[in-house]
């Protein structure tokens, strides 16, 4: 067949789409009236010359990686799930409710249980979409949009009406226990004569969020489970015809999924805000999605990914605060390169896959 | 709950109808033709955002309009380019478009406003002028119907009456025009349409076209009508509330007029109750705001009336060789 090698396509085709984004987005600079140059210089200095910056950088990338991890794993069982906002938003209540009412010892604890809370919440809320899906037929992209809102107006009631302290008006959660709050980079890092990455939200989930890419790939790529979710993705008929239970492996795709995306708001709740407020997600659901896509849906292409998105983010905040570029112009991007990388796809790939080809004919 | 009141809940579910009915009208065209479109809500957004932007520069609400549907139908041709022209994934296309409204939309307002990402409010001329109809004020006196026809049916923007005339057109267009019959048939049966020297692409073109152009109508009469202006995400998830509506009203022209007449009364009630008092029992307002995306997973779930969409939406349509 006409293929191109495989490392065209892991590497060359997200590359060129991601260039193509990148020269879109400068245009909008340049027909906005600024200088493009001049604003990825800044975005750089903001993001990656100081100790800080990083810290701000990989906060945001801890976010992408759990959504993003979530996102490629539906993705092998061919399900695409944009839900992640949801699930992340129910796994800060788990987060929340793990916090405030088990008396925790050490932060070390505290983090398991509320990490272990984060993902069964985030599964839970996973669940009734995948289980419409399997049984049902529903679309699960439909469901889990709709139970985006859901989860939405279900933690502005709970913030509101149950967990808001008497006379604080703003819809949050009480402060977490000193006991629960996690080391940031800062404490881990800095000392007197080199204080390292001061006042930057960073902190240990960073690790758990690496721990997760290991363990997706061993999960996909080394275990029965991970085979079984392949096959389902490349053919239900034949995963069917080797005895795999379509319904099954769906629905337990679906729980780790939501389960990741669910991870994520120990970072935020947790790791940063250390109580729970709302909208804490901020659309990191959705930027699973252009995080999965350009990993290729593998864990070290969703970790590289998620930091080149967390070097968006946080360039792009400082953007907003030296220049009249407002932060928009990440979502800009983000779209460019979900457009690019998922929906256009086709468009980078035959004609590199035309070039390949004359190449191997002329060498023949 | 007396009369007038009654007439006022009414007379907002009418308003709040209308972008839920044109966008939900724009949205079965191009489901009915094979193309799923999660990108109504990017489309009526960036058409809102146009259409008060023009509204404020030029002072004309009809070049509003006019640039609204032109922005929409452009991103109507982006999502046609990919998922048509490239065979791309339908469904990231539309997450892609909704993101790129969102910031374009902030973008460009920043840059042409310098107001935080909003436009200027609009005044007279930019705004839909209410319109009050023939006999309104000499019927009004009568009782019962005199107050319905002056406050219900009367006195909304001309938008208002081109939503509602768009459904029995729409169904006239679907099920008694040739046109109508090859665009269901292409998103049930592409290869048959192929078969009998119909264009697939042509047809899927012009349907996602039509989507625009509804879509720009939603979008206008949001920032221009039901509003007086733009701000940074006004669309507030009324696009989603649209597809809603339709898988609701199984992609069907009149279903889908009550489906979204429901959902606006649903966003009327949430909007004038903060907090439904049922003797005892309240039902919060957060409740009556999830109502619409519950009733649809409901739905979705074939335990009341089961929802078939369109057999090749979703699928590319590659010519057999």
């Amino acid at each position: 067949m006409d293929k191109m090698p495989a490392w065209a396509d892991a590497v060359l085709v997200p590359l060129i789409s991601l260039l193509l984004a990148a020269i879109l987005s400068a245009l909008v600079i340049l027909a906005i009236g600024e200088n493009p140059i001049e604003a990825f210089n800044l975005m750089v200095e903001g993001a990656l010359m100081r100790s800080a910056g990083w810290g701000y950088t990989l906060y945001y990338a801890t976010n992408f990686i759990f959504t993003g991890l979530a996102v490629s794993v539906a993705f092998h069982a061919k399900l695409f799930n944009i839900g992640g906002e949801g699930q992340a938003t129910i796994g800060g209540l788990g987060v929340a409710l793990i916090c405030l009412y088990i008396p925790w010892p050490h932060w070390s604890l505290a983090l398991i249980g509320a990490a272990l809370g984060a993902a069964a919440f985030g599964a839970l809320w996973a669940l009734i979409p995948a289980y419409l899906q399997a049984k049902r037929g529903s679309h699960i992209v439909i469901t889990t949009i709709m139970f985006n809102f859901i989860a939405a107006a279900l933690l502005n009631y709970v913030l509101v009406n149950l967990l808001k302290p008497a006379g604080q008006m703003d819809p949050a959660s009480p402060i977490f226990p000193a006991a629960t709050h996690l080391p940031t980079f800062q404490d881990m890092f800095a000392t007197d004569a080199m204080p390292l990455f001061r006042g930057s939200p960073g902190n240990v989930t960073f690790f758990l969020a690496i721990l997760a890419c290991f363990a997706v790939w061993l999960l996909i790529w080394r275990t029965r489970l991970g085979y079984e979710i392949r096959a389902l993705g490349h053919s239900e008929s034949a995963a069917r015809y080797a005895g795999i239970s379509p319904v099954r492996t769906i629905v337990i795709a679906m729980l780790i999924s939501g389960g990741l995306a669910g991870l994520m708001a120990t970072n935020t709740a947790m790791g940063e805000a250390e109580r729970l407020v709302m909208n804490a997600t901020e659309g990191a659901g959705f930027i699973g999605i252009a995080v999965a896509l350009m990993g290729r849906n593998h864990p070290i292409g969703v970790f590289l990914a998620a930091i080149l998105f967390g070097f968006l983010y946080q360039g792009g905040a400082e953007l907003a605060l030296w220049t009249n570029i407002p932060r928009e112009l990440i979502v800009v991007i983000q779209a460019l390169v979900i457009l690019f990388t998922g929906a256009l796809d086709n468009m980078v790939r035959t004609p590199l896959e035309r070039v390949f080809v004359a190449m191997r004919k002329e060498r023949a | 709950m007396d009369f007038a009141t009654l007439l006022q809940v009414l007379d907002s579910t009418v308003r709040l109808a209308t972008p839920l009915l044109l966008a939900c009208l724009a949205g079965l065209f191009s489901e009915r033709s094979g193309v799923i479109d999660i990108g109504l809500e990017g489309k009526m957004l960036i058409a809102a955002f146009f259409s008060a932007a023009i509204a404020a520069l030029t002072g004309s609400v009809w070049l509003g309009l006019l640039s609204g549907i032109v922005s929409a139908m452009l991103l109507s041709g982006l999502h046609g380019l990919a998922s048509i022209t490239f065979r791309g994934n339908q469904l990231i296309s539309g997450v892609a478009l909704n993101f790129l409204a969102a910031g374009l939309t902030v973008l460009i307002a920043q840059d042409w406003f310098s107001q935080g990402g909003r436009t200027p409010s609009l005044l007279e001329g930019g705004r839909w002028a209410a319109l009050t109809l023939p006999l309104a004020e000499t019927l009004r006196p009568v009782p019962i119907l005199g107050p319905i026809y002056y406050e219900l049916i009367s006195g909304h923007s001309i938008l208002v009456y081109v939503a509602f005339l768009c459904v029995p057109a729409t169904w006239w267009i679907l099920f008694r025009t040739r046109f109508g019959l090859r665009l269901r048939a292409v998103g049930e049966a592409p290869e048959a349409v192929d078969t009998a020297g119909v264009s697939v692409v042509a047809l899927r073109y012009a349907a996602i076209a039509i989507c625009g152009l509804l879509c720009g109508l939603a979008g206008s009469y949001l920032a221009t009508g039901l509003q007086a202006g733009f701000v940074k995400d006004m669309t507030a998830g009324r696009g989603y509330i649209a597809l809603a509506a339709l898988i609701f009203a199984k992609w069907r022209p009149w279903y889908a007029l009550w489906a979204c007449l429901l959902f606006g009364l649903l966003q009327a009630v949430a909007l004038r109750y903060q907090n439904i008092d049922l003797g005892g029992f309240t039902i919060p307002v957060q409740f009556m705001d999830a109502l619409p995306y519950i009733l649809t997973v409901v739905i979705l779930a074939g335990f009341v009336g089961r929802a078939i969409p369109p057999r090749a939406g979703g699928q590319p349509y590659v010519k057999e060789r």
